[in-house]
């Protein structure tokens, strides 16, 4: 369905392009030997060119550059043979060179796209380009009142600038965007995508328009770090756009900034002089030129990504879109499922991570990694069921005990008295006496009344308090009623 | 006793292996020279202690036959390198009191050689002038005079003013210096010594502080040219630190002794001969020319056609890079702040007040070209006159061994001189700054005498990472011009 | 293309340096001189000429992705004129 914003007096169609900046998993910064640990302290992860010291001198770091390539490849991109760093020139404290390292002319990767899902509904967002490019310090404004502290732990870290095309149309669309894109990164372990460490933030170009007409002037809102702000910040800017349009005046481009407290954007006076980044080739580094061959051999350590994986999920577990959809969703739950399923039914296995599993891990608000659920517990759990020794129905009441427990499963069921019911002789005399305590419902259902199996099933599962194997129950019921 | 004052590296090597004096001994004597020289403004800061403290672990080496090559030898260190523990300023206020806590890969080869520090050296602010009249710490003063005015004080050249002031006076055996546009062969020439501008990446950046980053390359200033090879050959070396380092082969320096001048071919560029270029010099030129003849050289014509844009196009293309690699001083994290309330009044203040004159200019010229609606006309066509100024040379090269021309276009000048019109001062270095923008080794070898015994430097240019056979022309020279 | 006073206040400020008033006429004039002089090269015929970014013309050492602590925190702040717990202080920043 076409998202459109309601103004006083028209519908005004939204345009977003982001700018998505991805902190690349590496041990060590993109241009210096500095770790990259999180949560260091201050000022204690910074090598010479970290913090701009006189003679400092970059060196690449390769793995930078294949997980670059490596995502490249993934956004069905073209990866250039040849590229340049620059230097991209403005003066800020976090900016210990006076410059960032980055790539403009000439960036490591070009054009590509990804497929998003809205509401069952595949759209292509074309990617402009991804570059490689060195991350700022950290400015922190709340120690003292009169000045600013600098931190420059994160100065010099890489990141990936993967910037799209102006494709999007709505907030949902950006949202799925960058969940897309996150989990892309993710499978290929290029980035941990974790936005609330700042390892992924966008930023968000946002015009508005009436259908049909030229692109309108844009507003970049910088650094939002969370999906939902990002919903949040187009929703509002976009809104302001329309009024400010409506009543006659016109959109002047600058940068703003969201404050989720607010809910608003705001200019950012502070950088509002002009932009002159006075780009150049950084003589420091010659151009970054790769081979065919090395291209070619990182294609092949390509893992599989979401969009395949989802397919394959389809075709060979005879999963549905939508149960398929959500399980690659998350690459751990994707793993976790395929090393749960092998060997058992994929129907069974996907309605439990779907639904008991996936219940769990919002109750206890854990990923499947920190969680306790592991492959083979629930493996385990799932093989008593799918050999009858306990129902479905009994798997379910004790899952999250069971979790929590350290024990073998059928142990646990064993202590627990847990063991179904599958006595052929027990449950035909069970059958038996629900059937001699209800003789009109017998004569109704032999009559041609046959919604009253069910309720026949349900007495002798309330008999037999749960444990009745319900597929002997319903056989031998079958058999009892003819 | 020996007479100090008459050693060469290499002589001195020998005296050290002979135990004919210690190299404590030595570094006393050149600490006392310093001191007894103070006027001339050669060291920004002096490391006597450090220096004695050296020369004692080298005689130790040497007792133990555990020499080095460069064991015991006192240096001057240009102040452009920066030394662990030791301030390193760049002449510029704005590094005043800063203290490097790593070491320049150059000074670390140096040193792992066994050379000895005796100090920093003066040089202009951030390697800019060609006078050394543009430090923070003051001028450096030539030790050199006219024959007909004793009195009047010369400039060394620059920008590494103090390390050839100080290798002519005396005051150490070697110095290292920097080249960015001719700031080792100018002031090489100026003070009647040799100056040697490898390759560029033969020498690492790492440690040094940036002045071009695309130009700047590191190389030795010294009495002869076979001291040259033997500082060359510790100061040269593939560095990981340093994503320009060459890693081609390094040779044998010393083996430029057995290339034979006879049969190679010295190309003489038309272009070279300049309006404005001294008429004495003039004069070497030829006389050089008659040397190469007489060892059995080939003299060829050639023709480097682009010869008069390189200065203009290094005029664009080193303040351009200046502008960047200078924006990381800026009182923050190290050296000269001047507090404001405000951060952008910091940095301007800061900045305004630490830099000098000359290095404030090229920072405006060098934001001015690279910034929106000029980058095209002026960087973009800089890089596009580099690659036919580069072209050129590649081309004469293909029928001749090796380029000889004047180093400068005048001899040394009172201080104060060229100093009311920028453009008249980077004139000097018209006739450097070509093969600086190629990349090409080139040597300033003293090759005679205006008629007030001022030198005269002559300049050989050579194929890329062809150090060796610059190197053996200008032991040619030195062997034939008679002094 | 000359360079007036307005152009001279906007590269000093995107060069963050102050440019005195007394010493503004002079640079003006100089400026003006250079770009004068560099303007030269206009004349020369650059069709087809590709930029030269760099005379090295070998390829781009990579490094391995191997952490190493090479200097403390110590050594980092030694040359601060400001600091306070390990961070580097400058005046209020204003977002
Ligand atoms: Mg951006
Ligand atoms: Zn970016």
């Amino acid at each position: 369905m076409e998202y459109l914003i309601d103004g006083s007096m028209n519908k005004w169609e939204l345009i977003l392009g982001l700018e998505v900046h991805a902190q690349i998993s590496s041990r060590s910064k993109l241009f210096s030997e500095a770790p990259t640990n999180w949560g260091a302290d201050p000022n204690s992860q910074v090598d010479l060119v970290d913090c701009g010291m006189p003679g400092a001198l970059p060196v690449i770091n390769e793995y930078c550059v294949e997980q670059a390539i490596l995502t490249g490849l993934s956004l069905n991109a073209r990866i250039n043979k040849t590229s340049i760093f620059d230097r991209k020139n403005y003066f800020y404290p976090d900016l210990p060179q006076g410059y960032q390292i980055s790539q403009f002319e000439y960036p490591i990767v070009g054009k590509g796209f990804i497929v998003i899902n809205c509401d069952g509904v595949e759209k292509q967002i074309g990617i402009t380009r991804l570059h490689l490019e060195q991350d700022a310090g950290k400015s922190m404004h709340d120690q003292e009142v009169e000045s600013s502290f600098i931190d420059l732990n994160r100065s010099g870290c890489a990141l990936m600038e993967i910037v799209s095309e102006p494709d999007m149309r709505s907030p949902t669309e950006a949202a799925e965007y960058v969940k897309k894109l996150r989990n892309i990164l993710r499978y290929i372990g290029s980035c941990d995508g974790n936005m609330e460490k700042g390892n992924l933030r966008a930023d968000v170009n946002v015009s508005v328009r009436l259908p049909g007409e030229e692109l309108g002037t844009r507003c970049e809102i910088k650094n939002v770090n969370s999906i939902k702000f990002i919903q949040q910040a187009i929703d509002y800017e976009s809104k302001r756009q329309v009024e400010i349009l409506e009543s006659g005046g016109s959109i002047k481009q600058e940068t703003r900034l969201f404050d989720p407290n607010k809910g608003e954007t705001r200019s950012m006076r502070g950088k509002e002089e002009s932009h002159d980044y006075r780009y150049f080739p950084d003589p420091d580094l010659p151009p970054l030129v790769l081979t065919d061959e090395k291209i070619n051999k990182l294609k092949k350590t390509l893992p599989e990504l979401p969009d395949d994986k989802k397919k394959r999920l389809m075709s060979e577990f005879k999963l549905n879109d939508y149960d398929a959809e959500i399980l690659v969703n998350d690459k751990d739950i994707a793993e976790f499922f395929e090393s749960t399923v092998c060997g058992r039914d994929g129907k069974i296995v996907s309605n439990w991570v779907t639904g008991e599993v996936f219940s769990y891990l919002k109750r206890i608000e854990k990923n499947i990694k920190e969680s306790k659920i592991t492959s083979n517990k629930l493996g385990g759990l799932l093989d008593l069921v799918i050999d009858g020794t306990i129902s479905n129905r009994q798997a379910k009441e004790i899952f999250e005990d069971f979790i929590d427990s350290d024990e073998d499963p059928r142990k646990f069921i064993q202590e627990r008295g847990l063991v179904q019911l599958s006595d052929m002789n027990e449950i035909e005399n069970l059958i038996k006496s629900v059937l001699q305590q209800n003789p009109k419902m017998v004569e109704d259902y032999k009559n041609g009344k046959e919604k009253l199996f069910g309720f026949f099933v349900g007495q002798v599962m309330k008999v037999s308090e749960g444990k009745a194997n319900p597929k002997i129950v319903n056989e031998t019921l079958k058999k009892l009623l003819k | 006793m020996t007479e100090f004052s008459k050693l060469s590296i290499s002589s001195a090597i020998k005296g050290l292996n002979n135990k004919d004096f210690t190299s404590v001994e030595l570094t006393q004597y050149y600490i006392e020279k310093i001191q007894e020289n103070s006027n001339l403004n050669c060291f920004i800061t002096p490391t006597f202690e450090t220096a004695l403290e050296m020369a004692k672990k080298s005689d130790e080496n040497i007792t133990k036959k555990k020499q080095r090559s460069l064991e015991g030898i006192p240096i001057g260190m240009k102040d452009l390198f920066c030394t662990n523990g030791t301030r390193t300023t760049a002449g510029s206020k704005i590094l005043e009191n800063f203290i490097p806590f790593y070491e320049s890969t150059v000074s670390e080869n140096l040193w792992n050689s066994g050379a000895i520090m005796l100090g920093k050296t003066n040089m202009d602010e951030f390697a800019m002038g060609s006078a050394n009249t543009t430090s923070f710490f003051g001028n450096v003063i030539n030790p050199l005079n006219p024959k007909s005015s004793k009195n009047s004080e010369l400039v060394p050249g620059g920008s590494s003013g103090g390390s050839a002031s100080a290798v002519c006076s005396g005051l150490c055996m070697g110095a290292t210096g920097s080249d960015t546009g001719g700031s080792i062969r100018q002031p090489a020439s100026f003070c009647g010594i040799v100056g040697l501008k490898p390759t560029y990446g033969r020498c690492s950046r790492f440690g040094m502080i940036a002045f071009a980053s695309s130009l700047d390359q590191a190389g030795p200033i010294t009495k002869t040219v076979e001291d040259s090879a033997l500082m060359l050959q510790s100061m040269a070396s593939f560095d990981q630190k340093d994503s320009t380092s060459s890693r081609k082969k390094i040779p044998n320096f010393l083996d430029f002794k057995n290339i034979e001048i006879k049969g190679k071919k010295i190309g003489i560029p038309k272009e070279y001969l300049i309006d404005g270029l001294n008429s004495e010099i003039r004069r070497v030129w030829d006389q050089g020319v008659n040397w190469f003849k007489s060892e059995g050289a080939e003299i060829v014509d050639i023709s480097l056609p682009h010869t008069n844009s390189a200065l203009p196009a290094y005029y664009i293309i080193a303040p351009a890079e200046a502008s960047a690699n200078l924006a990381r001083y800026d009182g923050i994290r190290y050296g000269f702040r001047e507090n404001e309330k405000d951060i952008k009044e910091l940095y301007e203040k800061t900045r305004g007040k630490g830099f000098g004159k000359e290095v404030k200019r090229r920072l405006m010229i060098g934001t001015y070209v690279l910034s929106a609606g000029y980058y095209d006309a002026y960087y973009l066509k800089a890089l596009k006159v580099r690659k036919l100024i580069s072209n050129d040379f590649e081309e004469v090269f293909k029928s001749c061994d090796l380029i000889l021309t004047p180093t400068t276009p005048n001899v040394a000048f009172p201080i104060g001189e060229k100093q009311t019109d920028p453009i008249e001062m980077y004139l000097n270095d018209v006739l450097t700054v070509p093969a600086s923008l190629a990349g090409l080794p080139a040597i300033s070898v003293p090759s005679g005498f205006n008629d007030e015994m001022l030198p005269i430097g002559l300049q050989i240019i050579g194929r890329p990472f062809d150090e060796i056979s610059v190197l053996s022309a200008g032991s040619m020279i030195e062997r034939l011009r008679g002094f | 293309m000359s360079i007036d006073n307005s152009t001279v206040k906007k590269v000093a400020s995107l060069a963050r340096i102050e440019i005195k008033s007394d010493e503004e006429d002079t640079l003006i004039k100089e400026l003006n001189n250079i770009i004068l002089w560099v303007d030269e090269l206009q004349k020369v015929n650059t069709d087809k000429v590709d930029p030269m970014l760099s005379v090295f013309n070998e390829s781009m050492p990579m490094r391995q992705d191997i952490a190493k602590s090479n200097y403390s925190n110590k050594l980092i702040m030694k040359n601060s004129p400001k600091s306070n717990s390990g961070f580097f202080v400058v005046p209020k920043v204003v977002e």
